[in-house]
Parts: C-alpha cells; structure tokens; sequence
C-alpha cells in the first residue's frame, strides 16, 4: 500500500523552482514555528513564477513542508486568488463590488468581455488576456478599478479601459 | 479534577472542571443536539446544532467546547435555542436533496431524527439545490455531495483514528466539499470508518448501497471471522431464497472489545458466505474419479464407516486429523475429544501461525501476565516487537493510536522493517530479520554488537518503565520467546501477548489441537485426569503433526484424513499422489485445494452461520451468535457428532447435552412469533441454558468451562456480550523436559490488510479492494 501521505515526487534535492525562489523557500520554512504555516506565501510566490500553481508545484511544496498533497490542496482550493490553471499573459481582474458597481464597473466589464472575446475566467486563443470578476480590490475611493497582474488601474471608462489594453498588446510585442 | 457546580435549564448539576458542557448536560439526562461533536475525535465546532445562551455571555455558545466553570447558568430549553436550532436546520437543508426515500441512511440519518425532533415544517430557501453527480472513490467508498452536512466527522477520523488521512475538504462555503486523496479517488486503508461515522448518507458503501432499508435486516451482534483480534461486528441479515444473507458489516452500537473499529475485512469481506461456488450438498468420489452429490445420511454413513473400519483394522494411529483455525471453540475441543477417544488417535493438529506453547509455558504458574486486547488501549507503555499491527492485526493498530491520542502512551516498536505505527512510536529500532532471538536476549542483558546505541536506550526505556505491555509477532518462537518473557518478568508490572493470525487460532491451540498437547496445554504424557472423562481408547503417545501426518500418507501409514475446515494441501503443496491410499474427508465451504483431493466432501458453515465461542488471540474469549443461513450446509459441530454418532459412540459421554435442566420452549403459552427467541432470552438471562440437543455449542462450552485450564470464566457475562479474558496460565503444565526444545511448527499466514488466507480468495470484495490498492503502490512506487 502507498498510502500517500508524504508527497511522494519529486526526488529530494531536486526543485523545479528557480534557484532563488529554491532558496527563498529554504529560508521561508525556517521563520515559522510549525513548517506548515510557510504554505500561503510558497503557494503565492510559485503562482508568481510559474503564471499558476501547477501539480509539480504542489507536490514540491509539499513535500517541502512535510504535508500531503491534499493537505496543500485544501488549503489552495479556499482561496480565489491561488489559481491551478495557466492564465493569459494579463490578467485583468475588473471589480464590480459596490463602489466600482455604482461608478460603472459592471460597464467595464461587459466592454472587456466584448473587447477582448471572452467571459469570466476565460482566456484569449492568443493568450495574452484573461478576465476575471472579482471582489474589492481595494481602490474604492477611485472606483471603478481594474487590477492588471499586480498593477492597478483607476476611475476607467470604456475608452480609458481600451487604451490600457491596447496599452498591454503593444507592450507583449516589444 | 475538582467538581464545579452549574446550572442548566434550573437544575443544579455538577461535573468535574474541564468537562465539556454537552457532556455534562449528557450524563445528567439533557440532550443537546450536535453534529460535529463525536467523542473521542477532536473538536470541530463547525455544525452550529449544539448552540446554548450562557448568562453573561454574548451571543450564543457552542456547548460542544465551551468547558464547564463554577457557578455557570445556562438555558437549553428555550424559545431562542428552540429557534436557534430550527435556524441551524434549515441551513443545514438549504442544498440537502432531501432523498430519504433511496438514500441508504433513510431510517437511521441523523439529520432526519434532528429534523423530526427540532427542526421546523417548511423552509424559506427558493433557490435551486446545488447538485453534483455521486462519486466512486473506491471499490468500497462513495461519495454523494449533495447529501454532506460537512460535520468533518470523515476528516477526522481518517485522520485521527485511522491516522490515514485520505479525506480532505476543499473550496469554501456552500461550495465546500469533502475530497479524496489521490484526485477523483482514495488511496487509502478501505477501512470504511468514515461512512460508519457519516451522520447522514453522502458516504456509502459499494457492499450495501441501495440493497434494503434499515429495518427490513435482523441486526446480530457476533465476531468476526478474519484476524486474530476478534472484532465485534453487528451483521445485518435478511432472508433470501436460500436462508439468511448478509448484507452489511458494522459495529455502531460501539459495543465489545473493538467499540466502533472494523477494517475492511470485517466490514465487507463477508461476502464469502454469498460466493458462488459455494458447496451445499455433500460429495463422494465415484469408482470414475468424479464427485457426486450424495445424501447427507449417505455421505455420513460412508465417512463413519470408513473411520471405524480404520480405527478397528489398523488401529487408531492410522486416523489423522486436522482441525480449523476459524472453527468455534466448542468444534475445536470436540474435536479433539472425537479424535482422542472415538477414534483413538493423537495424530490431530491445526494450522499453527505462532507459538503459544512457548509462552504458556514460559508463563507457567504466573498468574495474570497475559494480556488482554483491551490493554493496548490503554496501558502507559508498549513495547511491540515485530509484526506490523497496521497489516496483520488492525484493531490492535487501532487501539495503539488511541491510546497515544488520549492517554499519551509510549510506544516502543523493534522491527527488520518500516512499519505504519513508527509514525506513533516514542521510539523504534530496525533489527535484522533474522534477529529476533538475539534481540530477545540482548534485552535480558546479553551483549552483542550487532545491536548499536539505538538498541541499548531501547533497552534502557523499557528497563524504567514501571508497568509494560510486551506484544511480539511469530518472529518470536520457542527459546526466544522464554528469553522475552524473562526480560518481561524482571520488570515491575509486565503483561504479554502473542501474534497469531486468525480469528480462533489462539482457540484452536487452547482446545488442544495438538498431536502432543490436550486442552490448556497440558502435555500428553500428563493426561491431566482427562483420561477418566474421555476413556480407554485414549492414547499417551504423542501424535503426528500435519508435516508429519502426510509423510505418513506417502508412506501408506495412514488410512483415514479428517479436515476440518483447514486448506493444508495449499499451505504446504500437497500432491495428489502422498493421498492415494488415504481415504480423504474434508468439511469445508469451498472445493479448496485439500478439497480437490478428498473422497468425501461435507458443505459446512461458517463461523457467521452458527454458535459457539471464539478466543482472540488475546485471549479475550467472545461469544459467537449464529446470523446468516445457507440451506443445504451443516456446522461442523453437528457433523462431529453425527459421525461419532453413525461410528456408534455414546453421544451423551462426548456431549453433556440434556442435563439437568428442562426447558419450556413456548408450549405451554402458545406459540407465537418470536415466542421461542424471548424465551432463549429469559432463559439465558437465568443461567439456565436449553442444551436440549447434542449439536448446542453450549453444551460443549459446560465441558469446556469445567476440563480446561484457564477456561474459568463468568459465564452469566459471556453470554450478556461482554468478553472474558482466559488466562491459560499453563497452571495445568508441569516442568516437561521434551517440552523445552518442542519444535512449534508455525507458519504464519503473511496476511495483509487485504488478504485473509484461504478464505480470502473466496471474498470478491476483498480481492478487489487488495487489486485496487495494488495499483495505486506500483503508480505510487514509479
Ligand atoms: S476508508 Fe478508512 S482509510 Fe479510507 S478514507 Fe475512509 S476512513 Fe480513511
Ligand atoms: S461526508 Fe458525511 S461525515 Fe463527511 S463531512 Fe459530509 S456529512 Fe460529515
Ligand atoms: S481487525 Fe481483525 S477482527 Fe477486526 S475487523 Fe479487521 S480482520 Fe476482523
Ligand atoms: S468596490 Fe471595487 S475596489 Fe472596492
Ligand atoms: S456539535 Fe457543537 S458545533 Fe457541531
């Protein structure tokens, strides 16, 4: 029987994480009292290098932290943000919570998804855009927002919202 | 601790302080309803069912972990809690699809007794249901979603409990869901703990998922046939065209040694007793090779014969018998009295998976150093050498990690190889396979250098302990096993206990299915005075072992074989040819390897299809009741005494039957359905036992209580469900020299968790579940 419970790949020793993400992940599973508490941010910071946190991720992280893959997996699967598939290259994340509803964010939203061709959650064929709608980002006070990968975007109409991913297009082809 | 003194619904009631506030409310006759809240397990807070008002206190208190203190005043029984739970209730509804009517739990779900007894008529949720197709996770488990209450109770005690950890939940709030390990699947112990402890039915099992209804099964409490630990299991029968069949295996009345553990042999490799190729007419070999079915009266006469003409023209030594390991305890002995004083013969031995001679003998005189399984659960120290519980004996795994869990046991593990239970263990030693003797000495004190510092603070822990449970597998035999023993007796307070591997095997060997041993071990040449009760016939030359038994049948020294419920030809690669002048009888359920060679074979029962006592190997002796029915089979109690009977023995000198007492079966009142059942009960209930034919276990069990050593037990408490633990103490076995350097003769079954000797090939569930988790370790080990 193998009865899982240690993740089991890959080999020790071997990551497929950068080198300094490698290291930064040696140090991380030191601050913490119990190693575990490292998981969130080793989860973030892998999501950050690989666009996404990937089975090999998990398995790794686990393994870094003595705990089963499922152990990982309960924990990822609570959170929005932590995602288990490839995103486009931008991934614009437009709020239509309360303030940025009452400012036009719902608008943006239905602009980008006519714009760009696809729906919540969904990604370009070309792969350089995903759309999400999210929750409160945080930028109420110049509402309606938009959060690009870590970048924000303010007080946007549909014209100021075209000119940003026109923006992003031209920046991908340089 | 020190009491504290409370207040609850107006009553004053006390409680020790740190008592959980639903448990006190418990003992004292409240009930607070909860679901999360399961004793033993952690605690989850998570159900929201147990809410209660705590004066001073802001809002309401979950009563599953709020501790009692002095002088708190708490409300359950009030408008608010009445509608706190009502509240609770409906949000539990909110996406349950309500499909009592096809769900396996219907009749006994507790949401639907909490909705019938506090929760409200309607509900205030418009929205469509969420639903999610059911799931297979295993060949045993599925899983409904949409049915989960998420309580966790399946978390924690894969968790906890089975220390597994297969289950797992996902997502957040009403998207939450509870998730297997291994993506869409489980790779896990199939123990199906977590569906036995799932309030509601989201976790069903394979075995009896959309079968029956709980109330159309007759619920019998007996034991399980599979390992040596004896697990309680309550079988759930129901009639079917050919008798009574099994349908389910659990034990959620948490009665008897095991509580509410089983593993999955326990609960769901009943299904043998359902197998196709089951045999149920007796067979005799045609002058053309071929079996054919015969009458019972025929086949009997032909066997009886054939004894008799054995025993009278060659003499009894040319009889050999071989006795079952899941046999009752009441066949065991009787057949060794049959064997001993109808046929004349020592020759009689059984399937031997350890050596308990040597322990007895090593314990002789000693009183209460033999432990019973319940002592694993709660000793403060264990020193487990060899074996690996987790495989070959589940519940002793189980009550290990308990004990660690809420007594903080110290658990001592030397071992050739990695095993589950390090995971528990305060400390553990690898020692080489071959090392256990060695090992056994190098703990009475005898130096060696095969053992390094690890073995030396191994031995050094043990030497402090003040009070020891030593339990050690069949690694350890004969001179190894006194050497333990003396290393166990130079300690304050040690009890031990001896691995074997099935259900009765401990039994087989007290009964004395020995060519050189009579019941309780006591040495042939001895006779203990059993030659008064078992007559002239009764030999005091040691017998032949099994080995032994078929070299005499190459050798044309044996006229007659008797099997009793054993597969020797399998274990030991038996040819037709060593048979060829031996007339063969085999009693089994199967047509087995030994079978295929026979000359008669009789369809017997098995163990859940009939009465007696079984010994774990603990020596906790437990009553068996008999649950299921075949048509067409016979136990093999009654085929004894039917053919020592047709051989023209005194049946009322081989079984005390019909003494003494006379019972009224119902006549006298009238009959009337379950008439004769609660007349059984009243009967038992006063010690006065029917014992009305030679085929009555307890009969038997009369001979067995007042013959063999050890076997001096509450008989009033045996029958009322509660174990006995025998302390066969060898005080029947004086200083024997031949029997020191006794070869044990054992070959221990290297069973797993999901195999279960012979009888195991015959289980379908089992297979497939051993198939399935075979997969997952060579996916596991690429
Ligand atoms: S069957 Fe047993 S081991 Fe498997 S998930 Fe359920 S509780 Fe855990
Ligand atoms: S599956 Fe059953 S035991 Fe597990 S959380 Fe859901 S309701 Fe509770
Ligand atoms: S632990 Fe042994 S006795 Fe208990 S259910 Fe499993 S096989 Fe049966
Ligand atoms: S509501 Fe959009 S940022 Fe707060
Ligand atoms: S029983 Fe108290 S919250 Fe579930």
């Amino acid at each position: 029987m193998s009865l899982t419970s240690i993740a089991e790949n890959p080999k020790p020793g071997s990551t497929i994480f950068s080198p300094e993400l490698a290291a930064r992940f040696d140090k991380l599973v030191t601050l913490y009292p119990r190693r575990r508490s490292a998981l969130i941010p080793m989860l973030l910071y892998a999501q950050d290098e690989i666009g996404y946190v990937s089975d090999a991720a998990i398995a790794e992280i686990g393994q870094r932290l003595d705990i089963t893959v499922l152990d990982v997996r309960n924990v990822l699967t609570y959170y929005s943000m932590l995602r288990t598939k490839p995103v486009g290259k931008y991934n614009v994340q437009v709020c239509t919570n309360i303030s940025c509803m009452l400012r036009g964010g719902q608008e943006i939203l239905a602009h980008c998804k006519d714009r760009l061709g696809i729906g919540h959650k969904e990604t370009t064929p070309d792969g350089l855009f995903s759309l999400e709608e999210v929750e409160c980002i945080g930028a109420c006070s110049w509402a309606p927002a938009v959060q690009v990968n870590y970048d924000f975007h303010e007080e946007l109409t549909p014209e100021s919202m075209d000119a940003l991913l026109d923006e992003y297009r031209s920046k991908a082809s340089q | 601790m020190a009491d504290v003194t409370l207040t609850v619904d107006g009553k004053t009631i006390t409680a020790p302080a740190g008592t959980l506030l639903l448990e006190a409310c418990r003992k004292v006759g409240i009930e607070i309803p909860a679901f999360c809240y399961y004793p033993g397990l952690s605690l989850q807070a998570a159900c929201r069912m147990c809410l209660v008002r705590i004066e001073k206190m802001p809002k309401l208190q979950t009563a599953c972990t709020t501790q009692v203190t002095e002088g708190m005043i708490v409300a359950t029984d009030t408008d608010e809690i009445h509608q706190a739970r009502k509240a609770m209730l409906e949000l539990v509804l909110a996406n349950h699809p309500l499909d009592c009517p096809v769900c396996d739990a219907g009749g006994e779900c507790e949401l639907q007794d909490m909705t019938f007894k506090y929760g409200a008529g309607g509900s205030q949720f418009v929205e469509i249901k969420n639903h999610r197709e059911e799931q297979q996770w295993s060949p045993v488990v599925f899983f409904d979603r949409p049915r989960c209450i998420l309580c966790y109770r399946c978390v924690r005690v894969c968790n906890e409990g089975m220390d597994v950890a297969a289950l797992g939940i996902q997502q957040r709030n009403s998207g939450s869901v509870i998730a297997p390990n291994d993506q869409t699947q489980l790779d896990c112990e199939q123990c199906g703990m977590c569906i036995d402890i799932c309030p509601v039915g989201a976790l069903t099992s394979d075995t009896y998922r959309y079968k029956t209804r709980p109330w159309e099964m007759t619920h019998v409490g007996t034991i399980c046939t599979h390992c040596g630990d004896g697990c309680k299991t309550t079988l759930g029968v129901r009639r079917s065209d050919d008798g009574m069949q099994i349908v389910r295996g659990d034990n959620r009345d948490k009665s008897g040694l095991n509580g509410e553990f089983l593993c999955v042999k326990g609960r769901y490799a009943f299904d043998f007793a359902n197998n196709e190729e089951r045999l149920t007419q007796p067979l005799v070999r045609q002058p053309n090779g071929e079996f054919a079915p015969v009458t019972w009266e025929d086949a009997i006469k032909i066997v009886a014969q054939k004894f008799r003409v054995a025993r009278d023209d060659r003499g009894g030594a040319s009889i050999g018998v071989i006795g079952s390991t899941r046999n009752t305890n009441e066949e065991a002995y009787l057949l060794q009295k049959v064997a001993r004083s109808a046929f004349g013969t020592n020759n009689i031995d059984h399937h031997r998976t350890t050596d308990y001679v040597a322990l007895t003998r090593a314990l002789a005189g000693k009183k209460h150093r033999m432990a019973s399984i319940a002592d694993a659960g709660s000793a403060p120290a264990i020193f487990v050498l060899g074996n690996d519980p987790t495989e070959q004996h589940p519940l002793l795994a189980w009550n290990l990690r308990t004990n660690v869990r809420h007594n903080s046991a110290r658990i001592y593990l030397a071992n050739h190889r990695d095993i589950k239970l390090q995971r528990q263990a305060k400390s553990s030693i690898q020692i080489p396979a071959d090392g256990y003797a060695a090992f056994a000495r190098f703990l009475g004190g005898e130096e060696n250098s095969v053992f390094g510092e690890d073995a030396k603070a191994l031995r050094d822990a043990l030497r402090n302990e003040p009070s020891l449970l030593i339990v050690f597998g069949s690694e350890l035999r004969g001179s190894a096993i006194d050497a333990l023993a003396e290393f166990g007796l130079s300690l304050p307070d040690t009890k031990f206990a001896c691995l074997g591997d099935y259900v009765n095997s401990r039994g087989a060997a007290d009964m004395g299915l020995y060519p050189d041993l009579l019941p309780g071990y006591v040495p042939i040449e001895q006779e203990g005075g059993l030659r008064a009760e078992y007559g002239g016939r009764m030999s005091q030359q040691a017998g032949l072992d099994v080995a032994q038994m078929f070299e005499a049948a190459a050798r044309n020294e044996l006229a007659v074989l008797y099997v009793v419920g054993d597969d020797p030809a399998e274990r030991l690669g038996v040819d037709a040819d060593a048979l060829r002048n031996t007339f063969v009888v085999v009693q089994d359920m199967f047509m087995t390897a030994t079978a295929k060679l026979a000359d008669v074979v009789l369809p017997t029962s098995n163990l859940y299809e009939k009465s007696g006592t079984v010994t774990n190997t603990f020596g906790d002796l437990q009553l068996v009741k008999k649950a299921a029915d075949r048509a067409g089979v016979r136990s093999d109690l009654e085929l004894i005494v039917r053919i020592a009977d047709t051989m023209g023995e005194d049946v009322h000198a081989l079984v005390p039957f019909g003494k003494g007492v006379r019972a009224d079966m119902g006549q006298s009142r009238g009959v009337q359905s379950g008439e004769a059942d609660r007349h059984g009960i009243w009967l038992a209930a006063h010690n006065l036992e029917p014992k009305l034919s030679p085929f009555d276990p307890n009969a038997v069990l009369d001979e067995i209580q007042r013959l063999v050593p050890g076997y001096n037990f509450d008989r009033m408490e045996l029958l009322a469900g509660t174990s006995q633990h025998v302390d066969a103490d060898g005080s029947g076995v004086m200083e024997i020299s031949r029997f020191a350097n006794r070869p044990d003769g054992a070959m221990p079954s290297a069973d797993t968790l999901f195999t279960s000797g012979t009888l195991g090939h015959y289980s379908e569930k089992l297979n497939e579940v051993e198939t399935f988790q075979a997969k997952k370790s060579m996916v596991a080990a690429d």
